[in-house]
């Protein structure tokens, strides 16, 4: 009887682990093929060579926005450095810059650089996180996610959006698929009558304040309120990405904004975006345009960028979230320090970078990327 | 010690011819064991612990939640905005609390009959091969994750309701209570109410369950013998026996469903700020628990942190208030059944 029930227990537990080694192991193909053709003469130099390895543990944690991409990034290191062992902690980028602060985890994932600012008249997050490190905090880009306009229309496969029409749509103004301001930008398209249903993300989230940072920037006149993490437009509130997307596929006539991977999953359409320099579909090369187009405004090796959601510039696709990864520039742990440089410079090479794109990310761009890894080099 | 169990009788005051003593003063047998002195100590110290941990949950709301309140701009219990941050931090609560309230009053709505009348069933109708296995299924019932529900009614059951829903807001919708506001039909306050009754039945028929299986025999029979029916006996022996029970089972769902956080979380479409506030349970909105869970990763600073706690803190209260009616209403039942 006994046996018969350890027998039992050990099939469930059998085909439990099956299932999850099935899981994990479809996700990591993709580095390993990018790796050939594209990794350009500088990327090769400074490409993290496969023996910097550590042992040890590394803990960081921040942005669920750039979750899949540090995944993959923890997937291949671990695969080529059985010893070291990263965490990572998606609970938002609020919680992972107080830990950070904190000291609880090793580096920090944000959507956006660290403050430098303080609010309710708290020390700034920078200033917060340079005396805990006692150094400077060094915002690294490092992954790209693009802000997709993601519809659900039945009959309509493409759509272009500009700005104003953007923002009359998420605040309200603009009710049906057939207002006139749509169908003038998408000459040729049949657009039904259906009343437009806006989805935003009801938790305070990154993608929300980038997504108003772009309407507000692009067309202030339609969009006035100003950009924040907690959505100030029109519509009813989903819970995380997951629900917003979820929402517009269950629901004919709805849009929202989200991350690139998360309208691709669901098969919802993508809207391209017309800032004024012709409709941009989005796809990896669109969006690292725009990233190249940032201006850097932290100073040295701080690489906070400063976005250009307004460019004009043709083929770039402006709706785009630069998560970072916020490091001390010098670790009170030297080892530590070393670890964290040699899982960053995997992460930040040209092979890693390319494979993001399969999961819904755009890699960095060369100029951006090489600026990283000098940035990295300098780390201790 | 200075009484003994059975009182003092005049053969104890008499003396003893074989010299045993005092029978008063015993032989200090049972309080002074160390079983019992073990064992009282332990449960002594259990009752101080919870009810200090209580003290501390409370204790502890109140002391993060006061500095914002002092901050707020904007009147905590009947404002609607939220706004917990920046330099005018304006929020009230008296959104979540509608909210809050009107899902779990659907929920008990639905379930408080619902649990009754299959406890009824399993301990008054069913044969016995099998009211045994249904009592196990409902039990299981509990088992399930709340998440699981909340998945289950929005890729689901949800669906299914759309046409429920469109029904009464176009036969009822001129009541603003059934007005249709928007949101599809698995994202509104009926549906997370529905949702919520499904979570607390089990609750509700296995404590229902119990009472009505200890009606005295007696009763039910004398009913019987009286030419009641088997609806007149149910209706006159099982329930007010039972009622103070069914009470206590409905208050235990009550509380869960007041507090339930992720089902709640992940049906319910949250308003827009420039939402009009309306009285229809077919709009969406947020509960207490769903909004402090939904926003729990963006607590960056001491203000806004403590605005969401005192949204929890009057959830808090919320439910001790609605627990301390039911005490009443089960004492005074008592009064009335013995």
């Amino acid at each position: 009887m006994i046996s018969k029930r350890i027998g039992l227990v050990a099939s469930v537990a059998l085909v439990g682990s099956l299932a999850l080694a099935g899981c994990g192991s479809d996700n990591t193909t993709g580095t390993d093929t990018g790796t050939s053709g594209s990794a350009s003469g500088s990327a090769a130099a400074s490409e993290a060579p496969k023996a910097d390895c550590f042992s040890g543990t590394v803990n960081a944690e921040g942005s669920s926005a750039q979750k899949n991409a540090i995944e993959e990034a923890i997937a291949s290191y671990g695969e080529a450095c059985k010893d070291a062992k990263l965490n990572y902690n998606p609970t938002g980028s609020g919680a992972g810059i107080k830990q950070f602060i904190a000291g609880q985890v090793d580096f920090a994932g944000s959507d956006s650089a660290l403050k430098t600012e303080g609010k309710d008249g708290a020390q700034s997050e920078a200033a917060q996180a340079e005396a805990f490190c006692g150094s400077p905090a060094w915002n690294l880009p490092m992954v790209t996610g693009p802000i997709a306009i993601a519809f659900n229309v039945k009959g309509v496969d493409k759509l272009v959006i500009t700005p104003a029409v953007a923002a009359d749509i998420f605040s309200g103004k603009v009710t049906t698929w057939n207002d006139p301001k749509i169908a003038e930008i998408n000459k040729g398209a049949t657009l039904p009558a259906t009343a437009i249903k806006v989805f935003f993300r009801s938790d305070e989230s990154g993608t929300t304040e980038n997504f108003t940072k772009y309407l507000k920037a692009a067309a202030a006149d339609a969009w006035t309120a100003d950009a924040s993490k907690k959505w100030t437009g029109a519509g009813e509130g989903k819970e995380k990405s997951a629900g917003v997307a979820e929402g517009v596929k269950s629901t004919d006539g709805g849009i929202t904004y989200v991350e690139w991977s998360y309208a691709k999953d669901n098969k919802l359409g993508i809207a391209s975006v017309d800032n004024g320099g012709g409709a941009v579909e989005l796809n990896g090369e669109s969006v690292g345009k725009a990233v190249a187009a940032a201006k850097q405004s932290g100073t040295g090796n701080d690489l906070a960028l400063k976005l250009d959601y307004a460019t004009k510039e043709a083929g770039a696709y402006p709706i785009i979230l630069v998560t970072y990864e916020i490091v001390c520039s010098k670790n009170k742990d030297a080892e530590k320090g070393k670890n964290i440089k040699a899982f960053l410079k995997h992460f930040g090479s040209a092979d890693v970078q390319k494979g993001l794109e399969e999961i819904g990310y755009a890699p960095l761009p060369k100029e951006v990327e090489d600026k990283v890894l000098t940035a990295i080099d300098a780390l201790s | 010690m200075s009484t003994s169990i059975t009182g003092r009788s005049l053969v104890d005051d008499l003396p003893d011819p074989d010299d045993h003593g005092n029978p008063h003063e015993g032989d200090r047998a049972g309080t002074g064991r160390w079983g019992d002195r073990l064992f009282g100590g332990a449960a002594k110290g259990s009752g101080i612990f919870v009810v200090l941990l209580v003290s501390l949950v409370g204790f502890f709301l109140v002391i993060q939640a006061v500095p914002s309140l002092m901050n707020n701009n904007a009147n905590f219990l009947t404002s609607t905005e939220w706004i917990p941050s920046g330099s005018n931090p304006r929020f009230g609560i008296a959104a979540l609390l509608w909210a809050t309230v009107i899902t779990s009053v659907i929920a008990m709505a639905i379930a408080v009959p619902l649990g009754v009348a299959v406890a009824l069933f399993i301990t008054e109708y069913a044969p016995t091969w099998l009211s045994k296995p249904a009592a196990v299924i409902i039990d299981l019932l509990a088992a399930v994750p709340s998440i699981v529900f909340g998945f289950w009614g929005l890729s689901v059951a949800g669906q299914y309701f759309e046409p429920v829903k469109a029904f009464m807001a176009e036969y009822l919708g001129w009541i603003p209570f059934f007005a249709d506001a928007g949101p599809s039909a698995k994202s509104t306050l009926a549906f997370a109410g529905i949702i919520l009754a499904f979570m607390i039945l089990p609750i509700i028929t296995a404590i229902s369950r119990e009472v009505f299986n200890q009606v005295p025999t007696a009763h039910k029979e004398g009913a019987l013998a009286l030419g009641a029916t088997k609806w007149e006996m149910i209706r006159t022996a099982v329930l007010p026996f039972g009622k103070p029970g069914v009470i206590s089972g409905a208050m235990l769902g009550l509380g869960r469903a007041l507090g339930e956080t992720l089902a709640v979380m992940i049906l319910l479409s949250a308003l827009n700020p420039n939402a009009p506030w309306s009285f229809s349970i077919f709009n969406g909105g947020e509960t207490f628990a769903s909004k402090i869970a939904l926003n729990a990763g963006e607590f960056d600073s001491p203000q806004k942190t403590g605005a969401y706690i005192a949204a929890g803190l009057v959830l808090f209260i919320l439910t001790f208030v609605v627990n301390s009616i039911a005490r009443v209403v089960i004492n005074r039942r008592k009064a009335f059944s013995e």
